[in-house]
């Protein structure tokens, strides 16, 4: 009640001032303005370099098996047979932050189309979720081979725009039959071209194909292992490829009991696979992804404690760093802005105000011959403050969000709607009213009103 | 009741080392429904007793009541609620919020009433109020383009708005014609007559003071019978 006639005093006060009012109102409405306008052009700017940066990987995370020795010769790394699919699958599913997963089977070899030949860089056998890992969503033909093209281990593949070159030339391969190590593949899709990597290795001289065909059909080191893996007979039942290759065929012999197999443990098939691809769902929950990808294997490894882990989980360091700092660095740079046009519009708010006190003494001195106590002419003035500040800050969300889209439309520069730097704005401009208009009005409210009445 | 009662008081201005006695010891009365004059020339002090009257300054000593109560010992705030609903001021330069309109101008000092009226209450009785001041076709009107007299005209309307039990009018027809000058006096004394307003009149014009039924003269500090007294002052 009390502030209601208070602000509506100081609406009739400011109303009686237009010109001044909205001068003094512009200082916010720029300051504002220039906040929210830099806010969205910088966040849309970050995104963009976030984006871009993390297309090169920043938070994928990559499994490997350890390395394995023998006889004292290590065999480097990633030679370790302890990785199956099934370790992606539980890995899927107990890590909340972990995003997408694909595993990797790689091999190398020859490719032949018609008379032209060609060893692409790389040929990796995996699943449609590794474009998803890699950031990699668009082919520029064809599509993705599905699930069922890897569990009927279908010779289909998708090649990058390197292999189409040497390949195909001008041909459309979409649909050609191409030769892979003497096994032929169809071609179902292209790539879109991704380039060099940070080393500078080409990325798009690849070939992408279903694991199983690669597992099963092309590669034929390490096809199979036996192991008496302890993981196997928990999880031999839900093996997705029992159907297809089965570890227990037709029963030869009566099936052991509980006891007998627990004396004589078979050795039972397991495919394993040379990696497996992460994408965390920030590159802040990185360590976060780490940490429960580590539980969750060394849980389903029986790994004791104090024993080392029979894996290793490499992330991007470098980029995440990279990352990191640009975001870091495009926030403070927004903020510094933000504050430098906010104390300048304050500081003009204080200025127009004090210079309103004075120019209003007679105005103050009458107030308080007619009754006002002290404190109705602080509330006066500092609410016409905070009004200011508030409609200039409006305004200048208005402006703000005006200038943006005309920026993002004439410059085509990508935009991003800021709904936090939208409530600071009004927070801000709340405050400084507050805190630049409490001085004038305190000293309009401690002014004595014998004097203010005789001043001319 | 006495409406006013002075028991001898007394104000000192501190002026750095030098102590400036301004009123040496006043004691008078002023009843309810009277009309007063307050007659001196410049630095009599006249204008400090106005603004202790007025509840704008405090004495340095002696008692001051109004209507029975004691008004030097209130604080800041309960001579604001005392100046809102006991007293009016009419001053020399009419001292009206300029770029407002006359109705807002007389609706100020609703806006710092204790009990709040309504927002259709306030502007009926500023409306009256400034009918009655025959300025009806006038309420919408910034001071600016208004008349001298009508300007203090709006000012008489403001002071009343609260029904204050006690009018000062501080050199009210310094800045009027002559004419206008008699028709806001005869407007004071047909308040006083008619509607059995207090005022007290401030002026060094003996014309004007004449308008009074009581003159009130003062010296230095001191009420004094005066030479061009009509009738004789209370003696201090």
């Amino acid at each position: 009640m009390k502030v209601l006639r208070s602000s509506r005093t100081a609406l009739t006060a400011l109303n009686r001032n237009k010109t001044r009012a909205v001068l003094t109102t512009l200082g916010i409405v720029i300051g504002i303005a220039a906040v929210i306008a830099m806010m969205e052009i910088g966040n849309g700017a970050s995104k963009a370099i976030q984006d871009t940066i993390s297309s090169m990987g920043s938070n994928t995370l990559l499994i490997h098996p350890a390395s394995t020795s023998s006889g004292g010769a290590s065999a480097g790394a990633g030679t370790g047979i302890t990785l199956t699919a099934e370790d992606k699958d539980a890995i899927l599913g107990g890590c909340p932050d972990v995003a997408q997963a694909a595993v990797v089977v790689r091999t190398s070899g020859q490719a032949v189309y018609a008379s032209k030949n060609w060893v692409p860089g790389s040929i990796y056998g995996t699943e449609p979720s590794y474009l998803d890992v890699r950031d990699w969503k668009t082919l520029s033909e064809g599509d993705v081979f599905t699930e069922r093209d890897i569990r009927n281990a279908s010779k289909v593949c998708i090649i990058g725009q390197t292999v189409k070159r040497e390949l195909f030339g001008d041909e459309p391969p979409v649909g050609r039959d191409i030769r892979i190590n003497n096994i032929s593949f169809k071609v179902v899709g292209v790539l879109s071209p991704k380039g060099a990597n940070l080393m500078g290795m080409d990325q798009d001289d690849l070939i992408l194909a279903p694991w199983t065909t690669i597992k099963y059909r092309v590669s034929n080191k390490r096809t199979t292992s036996t192991q008496t893996a302890s993981t196997s007979s928990s999880s031999d039942s839900v093996n997705s490829l029992s159907s297809l290759y089965p570890s227990k065929g037709t029963s030869l012999y009566p099936s052991p009991s509980a006891s007998q197999q627990a004396n004589n443990p078979m050795p039972v098939r397991f495919a394993n696979i040379d990696q497996i691809m992460v994408s965390a769902v920030s590159s802040r929950s990185i360590s976060a992804a780490i940490d429960q990808i580590t539980e969750v294997l060394r849980e389903r490894h029986r790994i004791p404690e104090g024993q080392e882990d029979d894996f290793n989980i490499r992330d991007m360091t470098e980029l995440t760093k990279t990352l990191t700092s640009t975001s870091t660095l495009m926030t403070r740079l927004l903020l510094i802005v933000a504050l430098i046009s906010l104390v300048v519009g304050g500081v003009g708010i204080m200025n127009i105000m004090l210079v309103s006190v004075t120019e209003r003494t007679r105005e103050i001195g009458l107030r308080m011959a007619v009754g006002a106590k002290g404190r109705d002419i602080l509330a006066q003035f500092l609410l016409e403050a905070v009004i200011l500040c508030l409609t200039g800050g409006l305004m200048g969300i208005a402006l703000g969000r005006g200038i943006s889209l005309i920026i993002s439309s004439v410059l085509r520069w990508p935009t991003e709607i800021s709904m936090p730097a939208i409530v600071m704005s009004v927070v801000v401009a709340g405050t400084v009213g507050i805190v630049f208009g409490f001085y004038p009005a305190w000293r309009a409210s401690r002014l004595d009103p014998i004097e203010a009445l005789r001043y001319e | 009741m006495d409406l006013i009662e002075l028991k001898n008081l007394r104000k000192v201005y501190h002026l750095g080392e030098l102590d400036v006695p301004v009123l040496n010891g006043i004691s008078m009365t002023v009843s309810a429904g009277e009309m007063v004059s307050l007659m001196g020339a410049s630095g009599s002090g006249k204008s400090t007793l106005m603004n202790i009257l007025g509840c704008l300054d405090r004495p340095s000593s002696g008692q001051y009541l109004l209507e029975g109560r004691d008004i030097t010992a209130l604080d800041a705030d309960e001579q604001a609620e005392i100046r809102n609903a006991k007293i009016g001021f009419v001053f020399q330069n009419f001292n009206l919020l300029p770029r407002t309109s006359a109705l807002d101008n007389v609706m100020i000092p609703l806006e710092y009433r204790t009990t709040r009226l309504s927002a259709r209450e306030t502007r009926e009785k500023a409306e009256a109020l400034l009918e009655k001041m025959g300025l009806k076709d006038r309420m919408h009107h910034h001071p600016s383009q208004l008349s001298g007299g009508q300007q203090q005209r709006v000012a008489i309307a403001r002071s009343l708005v609260n029904s204050p039990s006690i009018l000062f009018a501080d050199e009210p027809t310094g800045n009027l014609d002559s004419r206008t000058s008699r028709e806001i006096l005869e407007m004071f004394q047909q308040l006083n007559e008619e509607e059995r307003i207090t005022i007290m009149l401030v002026t060094h014009d003996p014309e004007v003071a004449a308008h009074a039924g009581r003159v009130i003269h003062i010296c230095d500090g001191l009420i004094v019978d005066g030479a061009y007294c009509r009738e004789a002052g209370d003696a201090a």
